[in-house]
């Protein structure tokens, strides 16, 4: 491994010719889910710029379209205005029959939206799984974290659907842009509460989670005034049924003072102020190059490679504002750079618990299995979809791991590989078999099957004495038949503890 | 950064050159009472700093919303007999309704459902204490939004969880890994920190991993794979480290507990799903785990229709399992260690109704268990008829009680934990 002060501290691309097949297997982990050995192969062949461009000028390769129609949009809420105003009444003078008729037709409809929620687990798993466009679900997947937003609170399924989708059309489109829509989000309206606020008594939870959270990073370039001046200004802003509306009367037009500028600013006023703010180029590409290149906790990385993750973090924030707040040239050159192709970045992400479900499919081809299942496991291991911990989202990198979630890692994976074992987390029996042959063609002997399956399947340079280990499983497996032997070490693979980096 | 990890990395850097070359090999925990040995007496990772020694918190979660009115009994209220005519429980000796309420107050008039046996000879031990009216301002009536109010222990239900937070500060921000174990499907919210995260399984012989239990080689080789902990040149840093050391500490961990639960019970216990995860937190109590904190919970409470059948069965299977777990507590001496606490994310409006069951509602009681409680009726009981929209208002502050729990019983600072300060009902001894 070259010495840590040999990092790359800036975007420059990296050699064409260092881009091999284990670099572009790190490519395919990073922006998206990975992928088979040939799949790798070819993006390799392709050369590091088409491979790049494949990736993240996505909307080239076919995918099925987001069609409303998949969900039911009119589950919530459960009564109308009508029957809401009745069963105030009916409680108030004791109706209990009529009490009992709504508030038995509100629950079934609850019960009922979080089947669906279920469905929309199942669906976007799915589609994590499928798509020709990884990198499209996976940066939809970082933005459900950076704007975090909960079901539980929300208790509208189709909104967080709607959510959904717009993360995806903007996943990786201009920040300013996503920010704008974000606010005029009803499930986000409804998370922090900006419904209730109004002129005369503002609610700060919008306002303050946009500055802390959102935009530009908790203690970064504003103040408790700020927040309290953007509360106000996004006064008025909330939704009726599934759509933002603006409701005049209720925004306070006075004049706000926000970092120092005097106005009669409304809320996308507000937000483009902090957007212009430059704490806020910053604090994105901060983010991303935690999720897309390295999550080591920062007390456990070298000062070399702290500068240098800082210096290329600055450059990602420069090219971000250059290109209007544009994600996707950030992201281009990122994945072209030498940096990011490094080796103290390789094998340095620990795999959220979606990336560690779908990226297993991916890269060995398994059976699907039960996609509820594999939502329910995501869960286990810590990371419930549409239903993040808190508005800060998912912590990601060591949180991800503690004693529990580590055997429901593995055993996930065993799922996957076997379709056995279910019982134990009520996954569902399933026979489909997964044949590893394709993955190792041509390998004959233990050593080349070693080698083989340690290459596809971690992210760091197999240690020779878990190839050693391997080859001598292999050996003593002589005489089982070569789908079990195969499938059986493949198990051993991937409860490796490394097995979890990307 | 505290000055107790910061003066024990000093150690381990001046007296550690040995040490650092196998304890890369060693589990977490391990490797701390290594450092434990190198550090002057007071300031050992042995035992937990801030904890006072030996005591345990159990948390039994009733989930659904469990009828507070009709697990403790106001009998002696004319309203609570006219507002339930269909499943309120006779005074005592005079059944009504399927069943005559046990007795817990005589002067207030106020006693626990017939089923509930089991806690009625704890009560007659001295070792119940009964919290009158636990809830909090503002009621959230989903299940959801309450319980994750209850398990924050904050008002807007997000955040990290009070236990979580506990074990946080309790353990100066380096809690070991098997400081609060939860006997369940998936951990709770409530014992989620910002750095701690607490072990789940919902059966012993589950927390391990499952590759193997048909092929006798995957196992010998697994074991091999995950005991070597972090393997000689990999860096100690990195990430690779990192997991490698924790999937030693699991299989270490699985192993422990899995042996703890091994063992036959000093008593027996009924066969409920609560009884047998309660069986199984005793089991590791006897072992002498490190673990303060065990969480387990049962669910069926949401009582819309039909109530008397089904919240019989509840409060039989909740009394019975409870008076299990504290007698085997007792034969092995460790009862005056563990304070057992029971709550629910709220209780349910004070008129039955046409279904013969209850909806929804706010206020309800919670029970603590132990030699160290104040035994008897604690705080004041709602009144049945000054109500909140056909509610009972609350007359405890859920929070009073966690405060109780932690500062009282662990012994914890707790004002960073609750986010201030609460009245303390005086419900433990410390």
């Amino acid at each position: 491994m070259p010495a840590p002060g040999s990092i790359p501290a800036d975007l420059q691309p990296l050699a064409s010719a260092s881009f091999d097949a284990a670099a572009a297997r790190h490519l395919l982990n990073r922006a998206g889910f990975g992928g088979t050995p040939a799949q790798a192969d070819a993006l390799a062949a392709m050369g590091l710029d088409r491979a790049v461009d494949l990736l993240v000028n996505y909307e080239t390769q076919p995918n099925k379209d987001v069609s409303p129609d998949d969900f039911d949009r009119a589950l919530m809420p459960p009564l109308t205005r009508e029957e809401r105003d009745e069963l105030t009444a009916a409680r108030r003078s004791r109706e209990e029959a009529t009490v009992e008729r709504l508030e038995r037709k509100e629950n079934q409809a609850k019960a009922r939206d979080r089947q669906q929620l279920v469905e929309l687990k199942k669906w976007w798993i799915a589609r994590m799984i499928e798509s020709a466009r990884p990198l499209e679900e996976k940066m939809t997947l970082f933005w459900h974290g950076h704007f975090a937003t909960g079901a539980r609170a929300i208790e509208d399924s189709w909104h967080m659907f709607q959510q959904n989708q717009l993360f995806r059309t903007h996943a990786t489109g201009n920040f300013g842009m996503l920010v704008l829509q974000v606010i005029r989000d009803p499930a986000m309206i409804k998370y922090l509460n900006n419904d209730q606020s109004r002129k005369g008594r503002p609610n700060e939870n919008l306002a303050r989670e946009l500055l802390e959270l959102f935009i530009l990073g908790e203690g970064h370039g504003y103040t408790e005034a700020d927040i309290k001046a953007g509360a106000r200004a996004l006064t008025g802003y909330t939704f009726e049924d599934d759509d933002f509306v603006y409701r005049e009367g209720n925004h306070d037009a006075g004049p706000k003072t926000i970092f120092g500028k005097e106005g009669n600013w409304t809320g996308d006023e507000f937000a483009r102020l902090a957007l212009a703010n430059p704490a806020c180029s910053e604090f994105i590409c901060g983010k991303l190059h935690r999720f897309l290149v390295n999550d080591t906790p920062d007390n456990d990385l070298t000062p070399a490679q702290r500068e240098a993750r800082d210096a290329v973090v600055r450059a990602m924030a420069a090219e971000l504002r250059a290109g209007n707040y544009e994600i996707k040239p950030v992201l281009a050159k990122l994945f072209r750079s030498a940096h990011f192709h490094h080796a103290s970045n390789r094998a340095a992400t620990i795999k959220s618990p979606v990336q560690a479900v779908v990226q297993t499919i991916r890269q060995f081809n398994t059976p699907t299995r039960q996609l509820s299942a594999l939502a329910g496991a995501c869960d286990l291991m810590g990371q419930d979809l549409f239903q993040p911990p808190n508005v800060k989202g998912w912590d990601g990198g060591h949180t991800w791991i503690n004693t529990s979630t580590l055997f429901v890692r593995q055993n996930v994976a065993v799922y996957l590989l076997t379709g056995k074992r279910p019982e134990v987390y009520d996954w569902e029996l399933d026979e489909v078999r997964f044949d590893p042959a394709p993955l190792l063609a041509g390998a004959s002997t233990p050593e080349a099957v070693a080698d083989r399956l340690l290459s596809m399947s971690l992210a760091a340079t197999p240690h020779p004495e878990r190839r050693a280990a391997l080859v001598a499983f292999l050996k003593q497996q002589a005489q089982a038949s070569e789908h079990s032997r195969n499938v059986a070490a493949l198990a051993l693979v991937t409860a490796l503890p490394e097995y979890q980096l990307a | 950064m505290n000055p107790t990890t910061a003066y024990s990395r000093r150690v381990f850097i001046r007296q550690g050159a040995l040490l650092a070359s196998f304890a890369a090999t060693l589990p977490h925990f391990l490797q701390e009472s290594a450092m434990g040995m190198l550090l002057p007496e007071g300031s050992a990772a042995g035992s937990q700093p801030g904890v006072p020694d030996e005591r345990i918190l159990v948390v039994v979660q009733l989930s659904g919303g469990n009828d507070g009115l009709n697990t403790v009994i106001p009998y002696g209220e004319a309203e609570y007999h006219n507002a339930r005519p269909g499943i309120g429980l006779g005074e005592p000796g005079k059944p009504k309704n399927g069943g005559a309420a046990l007795e817990l107050d005589q002067a207030k008039g106020i006693g626990l459902h017939p089923n509930l046996t089991g806690l009625k000879e704890l009560h007659d031990a001295g070792s119940l204490c009964v919290v009158a009216g636990v809830g909090y301002p503002n009621p959230n009536r989903s299940h959801f939004a309450s319980m994750d109010i209850w398990q924050s222990g904050r008002p807007e239900g997000k955040g990290t969880g009070w236990l979580g937070r506990y074990v946080d500060a309790a353990c100066n921000g380096n809690p070991a890994a098997d400081m609060a174990i939860a006997v369940g499907r998936t951990a709770p919210l409530a014992m989620t920190g910002a750095k701690s995260a607490p072990i789940a399984f919902e059966s012993a012989d589950l927390f391990r991993w499952l590759g193997a239990d048909k092929n006798g080689a995957m196992d010998k080789e697994y074991q091999q794979l995950v005991r070597a902990g972090s393997l000689p040149g990999v860096e100690p840093g990195s990430q690779e480290s990192f997991l490698m050391r924790t999937a030693l500490d699991a299989q270490v961990t699985s192993d422990r507990i899995r042996a703890a639960v091994a063992k036959k019970p000093l008593v027996t216990y009924p066969g409920s799903q609560l009884s047998k995860q309660l069986q199984t937190v005793a089991a590791m109590i006897r072992d002498g785990m490190k673990t303060r904190v065990y969480y387990v919970s049962m669910g069926g409470f949401d009582t819309h229709a039909n109530q008397p059948g089904g919240h019989g069965n509840l409060m039989r299977q909740l009394g019975d399992a409870l008076l299990a777990f504290q007698k085997d507590l007792q034969q092995q001496g460790n009862d005056g260690r563990v304070v057992t606490m029971c709550f629910s994310e709220f209780g349910r409006r004070v008129r039955q109704n046409a279904s013969n069951g209850t909806d929804h509602g706010t206020a309800g009681p919670m029970f603590l268990i132990g030699p160290r409680v104040n035994p008897g009726l604690q705080g004041t009981y709602p009144s049945l008829t000054d109500l909140d929209g056909g509610d009972l208002k609350f007359t405890t502050d859920f929070r009073g009680v966690y405060q109780e729990l932690l500062g009282t019983w662990m012994g914890a600072d707790t004002k960073a934990v609750l986010g201030g300060e609460w009245a303390a009902p005086g419900l433990v001894r410390a």
